[in-house]
């Protein structure tokens, strides 16, 4: 697939439909896929295959003020990114040729190491297996149990408002992403509070998770902001910890499209789709199904409003065991 | 840390100018009591409460927060409190799901006509909040004293 893209990047470049290529290239480790832009000097460098699981779509914005065309290549769930950031005016499809790339779930090569395998030199797939050789030799593993969390919930093969789709996609969608959720909604409060202070407390503000959200865009952040009281290096106490994650999952309310980004780029696997997921849960279960990012131009529900949307306490009298 | 036998609650209660401010005039000028310990912000609209003031009366102390806005369709500018409405059912929903007290947060809608509502929801809150106790889950260390 990644010799096809490259042929018909060039040529869309050729033809002078586009200028460059927002695509990944191999970053610090051969498992490494780092986002990367090219022209037709280098684009023989251009990587996609198993490990592309970045999402790229949020390098468009500081792209906007640029000349000419950026073609960007997406994965299903890019393409839902790709939607919000132009609902939100922070990309101009216009100036975009959104070339979707066929996914079958990319590899999370920190699943391997937590099975136990260490020294991992090169990896190779045929149809269902990995190959992983190791300093210590060579390991089989089935291709499912390598994919990241993300692709296991994954909403789907069919990329959303692109110009032109790449190669073909294989079904990954093992679970119901809401499971969770469910489970932490169904234990008591203090539970509730002893599991998040357990996971928040790891955090050490790194702000990858900001970084990395396709709908966390702003340039002035709050977190930036010294006089905001959540812009410290590390948090002073829990409630800095809470804040941070408050806001961070709150303010991408209705925006989020759950494509797992923040979860994934965590160094301390702090299981932030949790977050992000209860919120979508709530605005299904009181506004109505929605997600975010399937079109261009959709009212999110939190700009949004009915004259008989439930009260606020609504939230307080839900459930049974929590109450 | 010493126990404070005479622990009375901090409520913060922001209050839209165009009604539950007034409301709470009412309930002044009325001689209706509310106990002293809910301090009122007063805001141009249920909808200027952005939820980061929520928690940030929590950090500095707050036991108990309450929005009072305008009942839905009487806003003076027409839909705020639809907004507020959703906005704060999400925030509530998030503080819930972290564990914190649901008892801690609510929203009321009180006209400028209504004086003794106010009074009473006040009372409620500030009764809500005395069995909740203090609030130790969402409070920051380094705003104590
Ligand atoms: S979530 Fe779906 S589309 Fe995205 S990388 Fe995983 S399998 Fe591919
Ligand atoms: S990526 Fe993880 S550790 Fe870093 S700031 Fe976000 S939650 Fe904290
Ligand atoms: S909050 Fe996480 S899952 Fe949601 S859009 Fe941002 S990075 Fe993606
Ligand atoms: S003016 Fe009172 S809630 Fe909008």
């Amino acid at each position: 697939m990644q010799e096809m893209i490259k042929e018909r990047v060039l040529t869309l470049i050729n033809e002078g439909a586009a200028d460059r290529v927002l695509a990944w290239e191999t970053g610090e480790f051969f498992y490494d896929r780092t986002p990367k832009f090219f022209d037709k000097n280098n684009v023989n460098d251009l990587k996609y295959d198993s490990f592309c699981g970045a999402n790229v779509t949020k390098y468009l914005i500081a792209e906007m003020p640029k000349e000419g065309k950026t073609i960007v290549l997406v994965k299903p769930c890019d393409s839902y990114s790709l939607n919000q950031l132009c609902t939100e005016h922070r990309v101009n499809r216009e100036k975009v040729y959104a070339l979707g790339v066929g996914c079958r779930g990319k590899i999370d090569v920190e699943k391997l190491r937590t099975m136990g395998i260490k020294g991992i030199t090169a990896i190779t797939e045929e149809g269902d297996t990995l190959t992983v050789s190791t300093l210590y030799g060579e390991k089989k593993v089935a291709r499912k149990d390598a994919l990241l969390d993300k692709c296991l919930c994954c909403k789907g093969k069919e990329h959303k408002g692109v110009d032109e789709v790449i190669g073909d996609s294989e079904e990954t969608s093992v679970g119901d992403k809401f499971e969770m959720v469910a489970k932490l909604e169904a234990m008591t409060p203090d539970e509730r509070f002893e599991f998040w202070r357990g996971e928040l407390s790891k955090c050490i503000r790194c702000n990858a998770c900001r970084n990395v959200c396709p709908a966390c865009s702003c340039i002035k952040c709050v977190f930036d902001n010294p006089k905001s009281g959540v812009d410290n290096k590390a948090a002073a106490d829990d409630f800095e910890e809470n804040m941070f994650h408050i806001i961070r999952a709150y303010h991408v309310a209705g925006r989020c499209t759950d494509c797992g980004e923040c979860s994934r780029v965590c160094p301390q696997g702090i299981p932030l789709h949790l977050l992000n997921r209860k919120m979508i849960k709530d605005i299904n279960e009181l506004y109505g199904d929605y997600q975010a990012g399937a079109e261009i131009g959709q009212r999110h529900p939190l700009t949004d409003y009915t004259l008989s949307d439930d009260e606020p306490s609504v939230v307080h009298e839900r459930g049974g065991a929590n109450a | 840390m010493s126990v404070n036998q005479e622990w009375t609650p901090n409520i913060v209660a922001f209050c839209c100018n165009w009604c539950s401010y007034a409301g709470a005039d009412l309930a002044g000028s009325g001689r209706m009591n509310y106990p002293a310990n809910v301090k009122i912000i007063r805001i141009p609209c249920s909808c200027r409460l952005n939820p980061l003031f929520v928690l940030r009366a929590f950090q500095r102390g707050a036991d108990g927060v309450i929005l009072c806005g305008c009942h839905p369709g009487d806003c003076h500018y027409s839909t705020g409190n639809y907004y507020a409405r959703r906005r704060m059912t999400m925030l509530f929903s998030m503080l819930d799901y972290l564990g914190i007290e649901r008892g801690r947060t609510r929203v009321e809608w009180v006209s400028a006509a209504e004086g003794a509502k106010f009074a009473a929801t006040m009372n409620d809150f500030v009764k809500t909040i005395t069995d909740l106790g203090e609030n130790k889950k969402l409070e920051d260390l380094r705003c104590k004293k």
